[in-house]
């Protein structure tokens, strides 16, 4: 099976062709958006945060940043810094120029100011955009992708229709000898033993322990119940009671096959197939800390209705039931509830999102992209100083 | 006729309705040869007790233990976060 991508020099393969305009710090927000704002196509990604930060929370931010820009739906990056910050432009830069792809960097402190670096930043990006035209998918073997699953604003049938259908998709994918990624941590809870069973060994078993005790370890450390955050109270709305039910429902997403191995967040995975990355489950940094790693696409199921995209790679989304289908028509890709009527199996609804990656995968936009969500937000370990 | 619940695994003691179900109505549960008239009314995508569940006993669904009943659940009963608690994440009672 193949599908048509963009073929990077490292040989990694993008299903977009994006000009990434990236802010290293959050004082340099305004200029990276007034930069893409004048440039074709521009995609920017602006944070919070790229100073005060230390230790693993400043290698965690820049191993992000980093592999933002190295995505390989990303196809040119201009840095853009301020100068004096503790994740500089040229950190970011240097790492995602090994990809062999276009980066430049720009230093507000280095330029003089707001609209000289706009300028300047609009005349490079102005060549950036024209230079990734010029480029052409080919044809690619299905190995070449990573597959991101996710699921937000989940109910109670997202373990009965949307994540079981995802699942079912999945162990497709996987079959087919790419990589899926399952992630969410904080909903393993309660399901970890049934994840362990599945580890292809000792250690990846340990691993999943390791990751889903910390998760825990967070909120028993603040002396808080975990519900209210996680479940969230649309998801306590929407019939779910406690992680553990979530987190059962939570797992279908991932499939059934072996889980090949364990990576940090926002870590370059190294095996094919299953792999768990550790991330909150915070949506839109479960799905950052993906992109980092490489996912070219992401499908995202939701029961309650997220509109949530991301600037970099599309998001998919599968409505768990046909109210939340009919009622966010304009974000759903496709609706999962005919599971729940009887209508489809959950098989016949796993070919529709076996089909529709396929179709995005080869350039169909999918609605969030229609509608430029770009949702980006960073994963924080600790605190600014 | 649509179906008005679903029992994930043969070891689960809820029901996970799928339509709204109102207190009172009858609901015939095929696959335990049951006929529950709820006592309360089932919000869909909530669950509903198969049989009664002492306090401290544990809710089961998909076969795994998803919290305990904190107060005595009966048979048919709204099971939700007012009549059972997680065991996971309680930093409130370190």
């Amino acid at each position: 099976m193949e599908f048509n991508g963009y073929v990077r020099e490292n040989g990694d393969v993008g299903i977009r062709n994006h000009l990434l305009i990236l802010s290293s710090v959050v004082c340099s927000a305004t200029v990276a958006n007034g930069i893409a704002n004048q440039v074709h196509g521009a995609k920017v990604v602006t944070h919070q945060h790229g100073c005060s930060q230390l230790g693993i929370d400043k290698d965690t931010t820049l191993r992000t940043l980093i592999g933002v820009g190295k995505n390989p739906n990303v196809g040119a990056v201009l840095v853009v810094g301020l100068g004096c910050e503790t994740i500089s432009a040229d950190m970011i830069a240097d790492e995602v120029a090994k990809t062999g792809k276009l980066v430049e960097t720009l230093v507000i402190q280095e330029v003089g100011g707001t609209p000289s670096t706009i300028a300047k930043g609009v005349s490079i990006a102005q060549k950036m955009a024209m230079e990734l035209a010029k480029q052409q998918r080919q044809p690619v073997p299905i190995t070449k992708l990573t597959l991101a699953t996710e699921c937000g604003g989940s109910d109670a049938y997202s373990g009965l229709s949307g994540n079981p259908a995802l699942g079912d998709a999945a162990d497709y994918f996987v079959d087919q000898g790419s990589r899926v990624i399952l992630s969410e941590t904080t909903e393993f809870i309660g399901a970890e033993q049934i994840l362990c069973k599945r580890a292809i060994n000792e250690k990846v078993a340990a691993d999943i322990m390791k990751i889903v005790d910390a998760r825990e370890q967070d909120a028993l450390n603040m002396k808080v119940d975990l519900r209210g955050a996680n479940p969230s109270p649309g998801n306590i709305v929407g019939g779910l009671s406690t992680i553990e039910e979530k987190s059962l429902g939570c797992i279908y997403k991932g499939g059934t096959r072996p889980i090949k191995e364990v990576i940090g967040y926002a870590e370059t995975p190294t095996e094919t197939g299953l792999v768990i990355m550790d991330t909150p489950g915070n949506d839109v940094e479960s799905i950052n800390g993906m992109v980092a790693g490489g996912a070219q696409v992401v499908v995202f199921t939701t029961g309650r209705g997220t509109p949530v995209g991301n600037p970099i790679i599309p998001v998919i989304k599968v409505a768990t039931n046909a109210r939340t289908y009919q009622n966010m028509i304009e974000n759903m890709d496709i609706n999962a509830g005919t599971v729940l009527t009887g209508e489809n199996s959950i098989k016949e609804v796993g070919q529709e999102i076996i089909n529709e990656i396929i179709e995005v995968l080869n350039g169909k936009l999918t609605k969030a992209e229609a509608l430029n969500h770009c949702e980006f937000g960073l994963s924080r370990v600790g605190p600014s100083f | 006729m649509r179906k008005q619940y679903l029992i994930v695994n043969e070891k689960d003691n809820v029901a996970t309705a799928l339509v709204d179900l109102l207190a009172g109505s009858t609901i015939i549960i095929q696959e335990k040869d049951l006929e529950l008239e709820l006592i309360d009314s089932i919000p869909t995508g909530h669950k509903f007790s198969l049989v009664s569940i002492a306090t401290d006993d544990f809710v089961v669904k998909y076969g795994e233990v998803i919290g305990v009943a904190t107060a005595p659940i009966k048979q048919a009963n709204h099971v939700h976060v007012h009549n059972m608690d997680s065991n996971r994440g309680r930093g409130d009672k370190n």
